[in-house]
């Protein structure tokens, strides 16, 4: 469960990027977060992994008040989440594998389980046969497909993803989309933010309109 | 437990795995560090050398009392019962004016001299050798001694020894400034090394930030390495003395067989290696967590 308690997020050079913000996203939703760019949605998911900190106002992470969290145990908060950035974050001096790995060797887990979990990561989102490649030799959604995998491959029971079919065209958009959807059927709880207008007009979902810093209702 | 070792195992291999990636700059860095040290360590070495002969020489302290050129029989036999009685004195011995002037003609080169003289210049005399003392109750030992109205002066054969020996320990505080001061230097090389280390990996730590590695983890490899570069350097500088004092005793050897004695020069002992390994390791270790926690705290995400 996510909650946002009347969030305002001042940046210091004065910019209000959230508005006294308030939601509640239950576990197991698939929720799309839309506005267009610089209407707050980076900065709600950035405030979701205390990468930012809010202004005002209370933020509930799996009844984990993230505001009150001490710096030194905001590892184990995000160490619950699957997190897809925006501008991936990829590391390109290591292979797929190695990337795929990072999640689970700041866990200290054993090679061995580690390797299965993953390869069963990468199997998932079908990068099985590229595990030694390096990622600038992947095309764009095959690197889309690695950072969902770094995000999943620890089972986190919260997933969130920033943009993540943005420059990607729209078959590629919708097999990316099918992975979240497939995470959210095994009761994930999945956060998008997008401005896929496609995506958008799918009505299955719950979607969060942002507009200028302010909840559309 | 087990992944507490297992998270440190990772880190040792990484930290060795970054010294072979960069083998240029990680080997110029030991030798640095090496040259450094072989410095006060090599002072550390020739003064331990020293101060074994020294201080053994100087612990058993020997003194020459001369008797006045007028003293009688009676005289000499009454300083011999009174140094019979005195305390701290291992063993005397007397020699007598025709005995020291009978070794006088013996050594070849005053042989003119002593056969010359008119008469015996020399007095009667008693070499004591005394227990361990220490220096101040020496002192007291040929005051009181000198005071004896046979006695026309007491002279202690050992005053070099103890002059060296005190020499020596102005050595030795020497060596500990230099090692202070080098083990600074110890600590300012790591300490840029990790910076370097920092700023290049600085994608890396912003990820497994966002990911969720704790300081701890992320700090581990890097203090790993500056402790292992702070023992290797250690063990290049001991290599370098050793090598050295391998060189010089081969000299000696052909030195010592012109003067009959067995004179080597001794290896850094095993006890004072270790303690050398270790105390570089910390150095190295207290290099990397300075710089670490400099520049980590910089690298925030965005």
């Amino acid at each position: 469960m996510i909650s946002f308690v009347n969030v305002t997020k001042r940046y210091p050079d004065g910019f209000e990027a959230l508005k006294n913000v308030a939601f509640t996203i239950h576990s197991g939703e698939l929720v799309l977060v839309a506005g267009h760019s610089g209407a707050g949605k980076s900065t709600m998911l950035k405030l979701i992994a205390a990468i930012e900190r809010p202004t005002y106002g209370n933020i509930l992470v799996s009844d984990q008040n993230v505001n009150a969290l001490k710096k030194s145990m905001i590892p184990f908060l995000r160490r619950s989440l699957g997190l897809i950035f925006q501008d991936q974050k990829i590391l390109y001096d290591r292979n797929v594998f190695a990337n795929v790995m990072l999640p689970l060797q700041i866990r200290g887990f054993q090679n061995k389980t580690a390797a299965g979990r993953v390869r069963a990561a990468l199997d998932k989102v079908g990068l099985l046969r590229k595990e030694n490649a390096y990622p600038i030799t992947l095309s764009g959604g095959e690197k889309q497909r690695l950072c969902i995998a770094r995000a999943v491959v620890h089972r986190p029971s919260i997933l969130i993803a920033d943009e993540p079919t943005a420059n990607l065209d729209v078959d590629y958009a919708q097999s990316i989309m099918e992975v979240f959807r497939s995470f959210h059927q095994v009761g994930v709880t999945v956060v998008i933010a997008t401005h896929d207008t496609a995506l958008l007009n799918d009505n299955r979902y719950r979607i969060l309109t942002l507009n200028q810093g302010k909840l559309v209702v | 437990m087990k992944i507490w070792l297992s998270q440190h195992w990772q880190a040792l291999n990484r930290a060795l795995k970054q010294l072979t990636n960069t083998p240029l700059s990680s080997l110029l860095s030991i030798i640095v560090i090496g040259i450094a040290f072989s410095l006060p360590l090599g002072i550390y070495t020739m003064l331990g050398n020293l101060q074994a002969i020294s201080s053994d020489t100087a612990s058993t302290p020997q003194l020459s009392v001369f008797l006045k050129l007028k003293a009688s029989q009676a005289d000499i036999e009454n300083v011999n019962s009174q140094l019979e009685e005195f305390p701290y004195i291992a063993s005397f011995q007397f020699i007598s004016k025709e005995i020291a002037l009978q070794q006088l003609q013996q050594e070849s080169n005053l042989n003119e001299v002593a056969n010359n003289l008119p008469k015996n210049p020399l007095p009667d005399a008693f070499i004591i050798n005394l227990q361990q003392i220490l220096p101040d109750e020496l002192e007291n030992i040929r005051a009181v001694i000198k005071k004896w109205p046979e006695i026309e002066h007491v002279q202690v054969d050992t005053d070099w020894a103890r002059r060296v020996d005190a020499l020596l320990r102005l050595g030795q505080l020497a060596v500990l400034m230099l090692a202070v001061v080098l083990g600074l230097a110890l600590i300012i090389v790591v300490f840029n090394t990790i910076r370097l280390q920092v700023l290049t990996k600085r994608d890396e730590i912003e990820v497994i930030k966002l990911i969720g590695a704790t300081d701890s983890f992320i700090r581990r490899p890097f203090l790993y390495f500056g402790a292992i570069q702070g023992m290797a350097g250690a063990a290049a500088g001991w290599l370098l003395i050793a090598l050295g004092i391998q060189a010089i005793n081969e000299s000696l050897v052909e030195l010592a067989q012109l003067y009959e004695t067995d004179f080597h020069l001794n290896y850094l002992s095993f006890y004072d290696s270790l303690s050398l390994l270790i105390f570089s390791a910390l150095l190295g270790w207290l290099g990397a967590r300075l710089s670490v926690a400099q520049y980590l705290s910089q690298i925030e995400p965005e």
